[in-house]
């Protein structure tokens, strides 16, 4: 693990207050949904069902996007070595997780977009400013979790077009509440608090797991080393990321631009040097 | 309890985390399975089998609380020598009379109080005392069943061939693991994890808790599946001790409210047995045949509650000379529970209907009968937060679909109005632990809707307006009734006024005005007003002590300062069972209550319940009742001989023990008896109420599998509270049935496609979710496929989402003693495709029915005949009694 950085501070916050986030600690989550719906209440989010099953469990939601910002999966998993006999539920698990924007340290949405639409906050969350956004879209490609969006819906309709996303209730944490969703769910299963702070509590759930002969628990997304700097939405997972709909190994999709531009501009530079050299030699 | 208790079940998820194993015995595999440490799945409408089993597993391995057992128990009580089990009577208790589907239950009873002889024989108690039904069972919540005398005799070394203990021994003796794998499905090492689970975590030192919703009680045999729970409980000292208990989750906010003031119709507060004509003339007669001064225990100050509640209705016009207005109560003249009202209804002879939060179009059982027969009202008033189903049925109804009905025909009188939720009024909830929290009114109702109680107030003022000059004798009871909430300036009634009312008040003497502080002090002589006596004190002091919000760290473990619970504010009932019979703790870890020898009483972390300075070693004179009559080690003080009741010597019309019968509908014959299913079921012949055939009857091949109903976290029951929110709506937003694999298989069903459910009442259409959730179970070798049917959804054109009601596969078979619907477990065939429209769904059930033979005499003989030769039941008992 390396130093945390702190991402309200690198975007020029003065003294801001402690980074926050969430973590989610899915062994403990029972599926209930009302971190959606409450989500949706507080912000003011349009119904985005189609009003029929997908037929994934009891997940008729299916992913999160510009009108869900928080989706809770439900994964229904028997271990291959156990084809289940009649009668006894054998190794088989139901998992369910509520996922949500990981308010990456190093934010691709944030970097990428032209208008400033998108900002880090002195919480250092990143929301999107809907006033300011134009609705190009660049921000939709960069992330690398595909959290999101831009809503599509009626022409007229609130915000409608406009890149949309989880915005750790932005509205709340200025007035000191928690998060709309953290403080609807019944189990804990969603926590929120001060990241640094609520590393640690993870880092000791999972070593109470591991106690518990649970070898299988892992963290996600608490690392500051990772492709993203670490989140500040960290999960307690009980499987791989992937069985989870979620990317294995995230990398902020900017990572590359400075090398990328460095090496356009040397490519340049040595195009331009051969083109002046080409010059001096032919007056020579 | 994750599933439908979401918030609830945080606690269960805290105590997990402090490492209490959480087991969940379920048909189905919900979201409670998923983080459990062990799901047990079994068929449904066979856990008096898992039950008796786990019984019998305590019995044989002596695993059971002797101390407890003997001391708080009736196991040491002598049982009359002409009581027959149902072993010796194929299936049925003695007393049983086929042609009235009945038992009289006097064989049952205790060894009378006259055999004084019999001391003889070692007995150390040298009384007996018989029983006799008083009450209906359905009519104690709040008490036991009345003897006529608490004087009982005992053989305190449970040898005694006819001891509760000997003849419970026997009882269970053939519910063996091998029985639970047979009937259940359960494998005999899942079913041993639990026993072990459950006995290990019971005794001196820790406790277990039973948890259970209408999961339990919706049979045919639901009162003694809790019967089942309660006989582990008393046999492992887990009754009146922290930790212990067994919890019965509500399907709604209050509906332990709703018994405890009773929505029922039998019932008057607090338990009080509504009066019956004929049988109850006149106060005394009412008093003398709901207890009698000589049982022990509390129940027997009825009087004063009975008088206390007449003076808080009728307030002064109620006096000694008049009988309190007793006869002012109306009076019960026969069955007018809601499934008898509803075969009334479509008989003329039921006029109106007031459905209040309640859609019984959807979710009533046999959804069908309740719309053909609310078609024949003459007026119908829907009070609900939408327009629900049961007030637009006449419009858009499955029945106009088919014919059966049509809008023009149809001359029911429909007021809908519209209701306050609630957080847009105050008033309690009372929830499963007796606990009343108050709740305050958050924001204004919309538009015009109102409170329940904004509605009945103003209801019942302008009646008594229209009365006021009437000199009809019938009217007295509405014009003698004390009618005079203060309303505030938009009309709404003071809740907190009807809680002071129910608390009630001192009406004469010193205290004149006074709120009562607890049910001791209400009188038999007219000197108190009260309106519920459970929840007298919950006001006392001119306190609303539902509304008290302590956080949990500002006080005691046992929160006493949080909300109120009845009575008392007493948190675990009969806790004197916390300590042993000397007054001392079990054990320190489980302390709660106990005997301060220095002090002369009670004490403890909660408030004891018990008489506070009534010593462990008090013995009371032979023929004092009363409370008086409670030794200082008779913890349940509300029962007639202050024992727990393992075996019910009164009090329950379907037997003193439970006894498996097979649900009204079933594939399976029953393993354990030539009885199939419960004989004294309550079953309606009705050809709006056609019952499935089940064995040993022909025609039962045809409905080869099990269903059962329930619920999903996304939505509230009927779905009138949550069919109407967008949000909620789309989380699930269509009918769905649950199969397993191997079943899609057996009847080439596709996950998402459609599939056709078939009973004898109707055929429904869901979408397939193939999952393994869903398991077949093996019965010995027999494999029983089960289906999973949320209940949710409705046919109509006002809801968000819509579809077919799974009620309507149901029929109605009801428990005797409570009269609850048999929904949790019934037979039905189960076929790909969506199911006919219109006229030919009629078509298509009746083929069905004609293929079963079903006419309305199918299922419904409630005394299984003599076996035929080729009855396998008949060979399973055969070869048991020779074994």
């Amino acid at each position: 693990m390396s130093e945390a950085v702190d991402p309200a501070r690198a975007a020029g916050w003065i003294d801001p207050p402690p980074r926050k986030g969430f973590f989610t600690d899915t062994s403990i989550c029972i599926g209930c949904k009302a971190c959606e719906v409450a989500c949706k209440e507080w912000n003011g989010v349009p119904e985005d069902g189609l009003l029929s099953m997908l037929g994934s469990s009891y997940d008729n939601t299916g992913a999160l996007g510009a009108s869900t910002w928080r989706h809770v999966a439900f994964v229904e998993q028997r271990s291959p070595t156990d084809p289940g006999e009649t009668g006894r539920p054998g190794d088989f698990r139901w998992l369910m997780s509520s996922d949500v924007c990981k308010h990456c340290t190093y934010a691709a949405c944030l970097d990428v977009c032209p208008t400033g639409s998108l900002f880090r906050t002195e919480f250092g969350t990143v929301v999107v400013q809907d006033d300011v956004c134009n609705g190009c879209g660049y921000c939709v490609p960069a992330c690398p979790f595909g959290v999101i969006d831009r809503r599509i819906g009626e022409q007229g309709a609130r915000n409608v077009g406009i890149a949309q996303k989880c915005t750790l209730c932005y509205d709340r944490l200025g007035a000191g509440s928690a998060p709309a969703c953290a403080q609807a769910c019944p189990t804990q299963s969603i926590q929120f608090g001060d990241v640094d702070e609520l590393r640690e509590r993870a880092a000791g759930r999972l070593a109470a797991l591991h106690d518990a002969g649970m070898a299988e628990a892992r963290l996600y997304g608490e690392d500051p080393g990772d492709g993203i700097g670490g989140a500040g939405a960290m999960f307690l997972l009980l499987d791989d990321p992937e069985v989870y709909g979620l990317p294995p190994d995230p990398v902020v999709s900017t990572r590359d631009l400075p090398v990328m531009w460095r090496r356009a501009g040397l490519a340049a530079l040595t195009l331009l040097a051969g083109a002046a050299a080409a010059f001096v030699g032919g007056s020579s | 309890m994750a599933e439908c208790h979401p918030v609830g079940f945080q606690w269960v998820m805290e105590a997990k985390a402090r490492g209490a194993k959480v087991i969940h015995v379920d048909p189905r595999f919900t979201r409670t399975s998923a983080v459990v440490d062990t799901h047990v799945p079994l068929r449904a409408g066979t856990d008096i089998v898992f039950l008796g089993g786990i019984v019998n597993h305590i019995l044989e391995d002596e695993r059971y609380f002797r101390e407890y057992v003997v001391a708080y128990t009736n196991a040491a009580t002598i049982l009359r020598e002409d009581f027959d089990d149902v072993d010796d009577l194929d299936g049925v208790f003695s007393g049983y009379d086929p042609t009235t589907g009945t038992y009289d239950s006097s064989t049952w009873a205790y060894e009378e109080v006259e055999h004084r002889s019999d001391t003889a024989d070692g007995l150390t108690a040298p009384d007996g005392g018989e029983g006799a039904g008083r009450s209906a069972p359905h009519e104690m919540g709040g008490h036991g069943a009345a003897l006529d005398n608490g004087r009982v005799r005992r053989d305190e070394t449970l040898q005694h061939p006819r001891s509760v203990f000997q003849v419970l021994k026997r009882h269970y003796a053939r519910y063996t693991a091998k029985m639970v794998e047979d009937v259940c499905g359960v494998p005999p090492d899942l079913f041993s994890e639990v026993c072990e689970a459950v006995t290990d975590n019971s005794g001196r030192e820790r406790t277990t808790c039973w948890v259970y919703s209408v999961g339990w009680t919706q049979h045919s045999v639901g009162v003694q599946y809790i019967r089942g729970a309660a006989i582990i409980q008393l046999l492992l000292g887990n009754i009146g001790r922290p930790g212990g208990g067994i919890l019965a989750l509500r399907g709604h906010a209050s509906i332990q409210g709703s018994t405890d003031i009773p929505t029922l119709f039998d019932l008057l507060p607090g338990y009080l047995p509504m009066p019956k004509v004929d049988e109850h003339e006149g106060l005394q007669g009412y008093l003398e045949t709901i207890s009698t001064p000589q049982q022990k225990g509390f129940w027997s100050s009825a009087d004063a509650y009975t008088v206390s509640l007449l003076k808080a209705w009728w307030g002064d016009a109620a006096t000694p000379d008049n009988d309190f207005c007793f006869d002012h109560l109306p009076k019960l003249s026969g069955d007018h529970g809601t499934y008898q009202t509803v075969i009334d209804m479509l008989a003329d002879k039921v006029e109106g209907y007031l459905l209040l939060g309640q859609n019984p179009a959807v979710g009533s059982a046999d959804a069908k009968l309740q719309r053909l027969a609310m078609a024949h009202l003459k007026w119908l008033v829907v009070r609900d937060l939408n327009l629900i189903e049961s007030a637009t049925f006449w419009k858009d109804g499955p029945e106009i679909a088919t014919g059966e009905l049509s809008t023009e025909d149809i001359a029911t009188e429909v007021f809908f109005l519209p209701a306050a939720s609630h957080v847009e009024k105050e008033g309690t909830f009372t929830q499963t632990q007796r606990l009343l929290q108050w709740h305050h009114k958050a924001v204004e109702p919309p538009g015009d809707s109102h409170s329940d109680l904004h509605f009945f107030f103003h209801l019942g003022r302008k009646i008594k307006e229209r009365l006021a000059g009437s000199t009809e004798r019938r009217d007295r009871p509405l014009r003698d009734l004390v009618w005079d909430y203060p309303t505030d300036a938009s009309g709404e009634p003071s809740a907190e006024a009807v809680l002071r009312e129910i608390n009630g008040r001192h009406l004469t003497g010193e205290k004149a005005g006074q709120l009562l502080d607890s049910s001791l002090e209400m009188r038999a002589d007219g000197s108190t007003a009260g309106g519920c006596w459970i929840y007298s004190g919950v006001y006392a002091n001119g306190i609303n002590r539902a509304a008290r919000r302590t956080p949990g760290q500002e006080q005691s473990w046992i929160a006493p300062d949080w909300g109120w619970a009845w009575p008392a504010n007493r948190r675990i009932l009969y806790n004197r069972a916390s300590a042993d019979p000397a007054g001392k703790p079990w054990s320190e870890r489980k302390a709660l209550v106990w005997w301060d020898e220095a002090a002369g009483r009670w004490t403890g972390h909660d408030v004891p319940d018990f008489e506070i300075t009534k010593a462990p070693s008090h013995r009371p004179g032979e023929e004092v009742g009363g409370p008086d009559g409670l030794a200082g080690d008779d913890p349940f003080i509300m029962q007639a001989d202050g024992k727990g009741w393992l075996y019910a010597p009164t009090g329950l019309v379907d037997g003193p023990m439970p006894a498996h019968y097979e649900p009204h509908e079933s594939p399976v014959r029953n393993r354990l008896y030539r009885q199939q299913a419960n004989p004294t079921r309550r079953v309606f012949r009705h050809e709006a109420n056609y019952s499935n055939p089940s064995p040993p009857e022909s025609g039962a091949d045809v409905f080869p599998y099990v269903f059962t109903t329930y619920r999903l976290t996304e939505h509230h029951t009927a779905g009138g509270m949550s069919r109407w929110s967008g949000y909620l709506a789309a989380l699930q937003p269509e009918f769905f049935c649950e199969v397993s694999p191997a079943l899609a298989r057996e009847r080439n069903l596709e996950h998402l496609g459609w599939a056709t459910i078939v009973s004898a009442r109707s055929a429904i259409e869901a979408r397939v979710l193939v999952t393994e959730r869903v398991v077949p179970l093996d019965l010995g070798g027999r494999i029983v496929h089960q289906i999973g049917l949320p209940y949710h959804w409705g046919v109509g054109g006002d809801a968000i989402v819509s579809g077919d009601s799974a009620n309507d596969l149901l029929g109605v078979t009801l428990d005797p003693n409570v009269g609850i619907q048999e929904s949790k477990a019934a037979s039905c065939d189960i076929r790909r495709g969506r199911r006919p429209t219109g006229p030919a769904l009629l078509a298509f059930v009746e083929g069905y029915r004609g293929r079963a033979g079903i006419t309305t005499a199918t299922g419904n003989l409630q005394r299984t005949p003599q076996a035929a030769p080729d009855d396998p039941a008949t060979d399973i008992t055969e070869a048991e009694r020779g074994a």
